[in-house]
């Protein structure tokens, strides 16, 4: 299954130069408990503007937890957090601005079913950007478009296949024009065949630019785009690399272990 | 057939002894022999039912009878009801004046009917609700005064709430407009308290004034049930909402509420409305009683609502609420529109069934002396020429009660399939 969807489009597109690019996201020392279960212990992470980060790791090594603490679906308890110059915390006015710039995919899609597909596009940029409703309409169009399905706009979530209700996620959280996007196991919920539709779109927006962070085990996708994999275990970044490096050589005992279940099954 | 191909194979129509009405017949009612007999039993017991029934109700039935003694020793007595229907649909009302309380069911019904259209949920709903309860209470009445206060009330509420909904999407000059009709309900209000002006009210009085306590019969049950519902339903979303609230305050004082009224019997609810209410109330208060009535039942709807409401909300997949937040929604649009919309698709059946529960339920009045529907059928027994047709009278009230919940129940059905157009995964 990991395997599967190797890099499609060959040549890969990590030429550009990162050196320079200001960081939009900044993790200082975060640390986070469920109950007594420390699921973050001390998560220090500096994402630059456009850069493509994977991060892989068993279940429940909180990869999810660290991407959902970036647009504060969950609290962190303590270390720091800088979105995009805003600082996290429980002021709800920054946890706004940073929702604004973030936009998230789900591993179980989260579309809006009592709304189609349009409207699931347009709600936001409508409610919360105060767009007019014919701009939202020609925005959410255009996206339709871009993720290659615009005959579906008049039709409800419950009437398309999961690849295509993932691809309209993207362009949901994409209409509210995001400066990053998290994406949370994109394609664990979806049938075999529908994988390589969702990652080519993922593929696509990589190479325009978006600065994604992307908790997936499609070790095709972090070949094809990421500049940087990170491996995450039992609430530690346990080993980060170039994909060539980390997949060629990995270092930590854990990371071996890990990849040799992931990619020899 | 079988040879050919994979993938090449015609599908195949279904074996022709399961169509058709004989088919079903066969399929349903007489697939094997204790199913026949049960069939043939059944039909026969019904038969059997219905027709010593419908000699009773039609064929010796007594429509035209002009006392009770005439209709003695044969079948259903429909002259009592034919005698009595006045008394029974519209109770103590004014005998001359009985055609305005016939017209306020209608326009109490056009309300409902009209209100019942899926494409009438908008503004309209607002003309409609606002024209039909006028006209339902100045027909009850007679007459209305419409004071100044309540005017410049209604402007601050529109105001505002136009304000805080349509900031940012609206253009400047709607926007103007509400601040100016905010600012005018809010000086009008403020200077009426301070006491500069007087209490200025609109008089609207076509007809003679019918106090609440001569109003009896259907429109007494049509005007609990509707208005009790009406406001119990908000009443009850906010209560949700407030029991799954983070602040412990809200949820606390909601839990208590709905945990205090679910405890106690409506009646019970009543008669403290009726009885204990005014000793709290400085002396030279009143509160109508038909309002105290009307406040009671949506008291206690509204914790019954409230916990159905919340089962909608507990059923919505934890995902929902995070997409909305990721999104940027704030509460208020993130309950509004995400939540809401699908919660109250979920509890339509349940809710429905509260509705029709609370529809008879309103006949509890009695207790406190409002002749509701019921009671004033009640009343046709009392006659002493009329006695002894309890059955007749009680049948008619329970056909006419059927009429009612059943179509909240159809309505109910429409409006399940008709919200879930599309939307089923």
């Amino acid at each position: 299954m990991a395997t599967s969807a190797a890099a499609p489009n060959g040549a890969p597109s990590r030429a550009h130069n990162l050196d320079n690019a200001p960081s939009v996201i900044t993790l200082t020392s975060v640390n986070k408990w469920f109950g007594q279960f420390h699921v973050l212990s001390d998560i220090n992470l500096d994402v630059k503007l456009g850069e493509k980060i994977v991060i892989c790791g068993p279940s429940g090594s909180g990869k999810s937890t660290l991407i959902r603490c970036i647009n504060r679906l969950e609290e962190h308890q303590a270390g720091r957090i800088m979105v995009d110059g805003v600082e996290l915390s429980n002021d709800v006015k920054n946890i706004d601005a940073i929702r604004r710039e973030v936009g998230m995919v789900f591993q179980s899609f989260n579309l809006f079913p009592h709304l189609t597909i349009l409207e699931n596009l347009t709600l936001a940029p409508i409610w919360v950007k105060k767009m007019p409703k014919k701009d939202a309409e020609e925005v959410a169009m255009g996206l339709l478009k871009r993720v290659r399905i615009p005959e579906q706009a008049q039709k409800y979530p419950g009437q398309l296949s999961g690849g295509q209700q993932q691809r309209v996620a993207i362009a949901r959280a994409l209409c509210m024009r995001p400066k990053i996007m998290l994406f949370d196991e994109p394609t664990s919920a979806l049938d075999p065949e529908m994988v390589k539709e969702v990652l080519d779109v993922m593929i696509e927006l990589a190479r325009e630019g978006m600065t994604m962070l992307c908790v997936t085990h499609e070790m095709g996708f972090a070949r094809a785009v990421a500049d940087r994999v990170i491996f995450m275990d039992r609430g530690e970044i346990v080993e980060q690399n170039e994909p060539e490096e980390f997949f060629a050589n990995p270092r930590n005992e854990r990371t071996k272990l890990f990849l040799g279940q992931i990619l020899h099954h | 057939m079988a040879d050919m191909p994979l993938g090449e194979r015609r599908p195949l129509a279904p074996p022709v002894n399961d169509t058709g009405a004989l088919g079903w017949i066969r399929k349903h009612l007489f697939s094997s022999w204790g199913n026949g007999v049960t069939t043939v039993v059944l039909i026969v017991a019904m038969a059997w039912v219905l027709s010593s029934f419908l000699d009773w109700a039609v064929f010796t039935a007594n429509f035209s009878a002009s006392t009770g003694s005439e209709c003695r020793g044969q079948g259903a007595c429909w002259a009592l009801i034919r005698e009595k229907f006045r008394l029974i649909f519209f109770g103590t009302y004014p005998f001359d004046q009985q055609w305005r309380p016939l017209f306020a069911i209608v326009a109490m019904l056009a309300m409902l009917i009209a209100s019942a259209d899926r494409r009438m949920w908008n503004w309209r709903l607002a003309v409609i609700w606002g024209l039909g309860s006028f006209v339902t209470f100045l027909l009850m009445f007679g007459q209305i005064h419409i004071s100044f206060s309540l005017i410049a009330f209604v402007a601050l509420v529109v105001g505002l709430g136009g304000l805080s909904l349509r900031k940012g999407i609206a253009q400047a000059g709607e926007l103007n407009g509400y601040r100016a009709l905010a600012a005018v309900g809010a000086v009008w209000l403020v200077l009426r308290i301070v006491g500069v002006l007087p209490a200025w009210s609109i008089p609207i009085a076509p007809f003679s004034y019918v106090e609440t306590s001569l109003w009896g019969g259907l429109p007494v049950t049509l005007i609990l049930a509707t208005y009790g519902l009406v406001f119990a339903f908000p009443y009850g979303i906010l209560l949700a909402l407030g029991r799954r609230s983070s602040l412990p305050l809200i949820k606390g004082l909601c839990v208590g509420f709905i945990e205090l009224i679910r405890g106690v019997p409506l009646i019970s609810l009543l008669i403290m409305a009726s009885v204990m209410l005014p000793l709290f109330l400085p002396s030279g208060v009143t509160i109508d009683k038909f309002l105290r009535a009307q406040v009671a039942v949506i008291l206690f709807a509204g914790a019954y609502i409230a916990e159905i409401i919340r089962g909608g909300l507990q059923s919505l997949p934890k995902g929902q609420f995070e997409a909305a937040d990721a999104l940027g929604l704030n509460y208020v649009q993130k309950t509004a529109l995400i939540v809401l919309p699908q919660a109250l698709r979920v509890v339509i059946p349940p809710l429905i069934n509260t509705f029709i529960g609370f529809f008879k339920d309103t006949s509890l009045v009695l207790i406190i002396g409002i002749f509701d529907f019921l009671n004033s059928a009640n009343q046709a027994l009392v006659d002493p020429s009329w006695a002894g047709f309890p059955g007749e009278v009680y049948l008619f009230a329970a056909f006419v009660y059927f009429c009612f919940c059943f179509s909240m129940s159809r309505y109910s059905k429409y409006l399940e399939v008709e919200l879930n157009k599309g939307t089923r995964r």
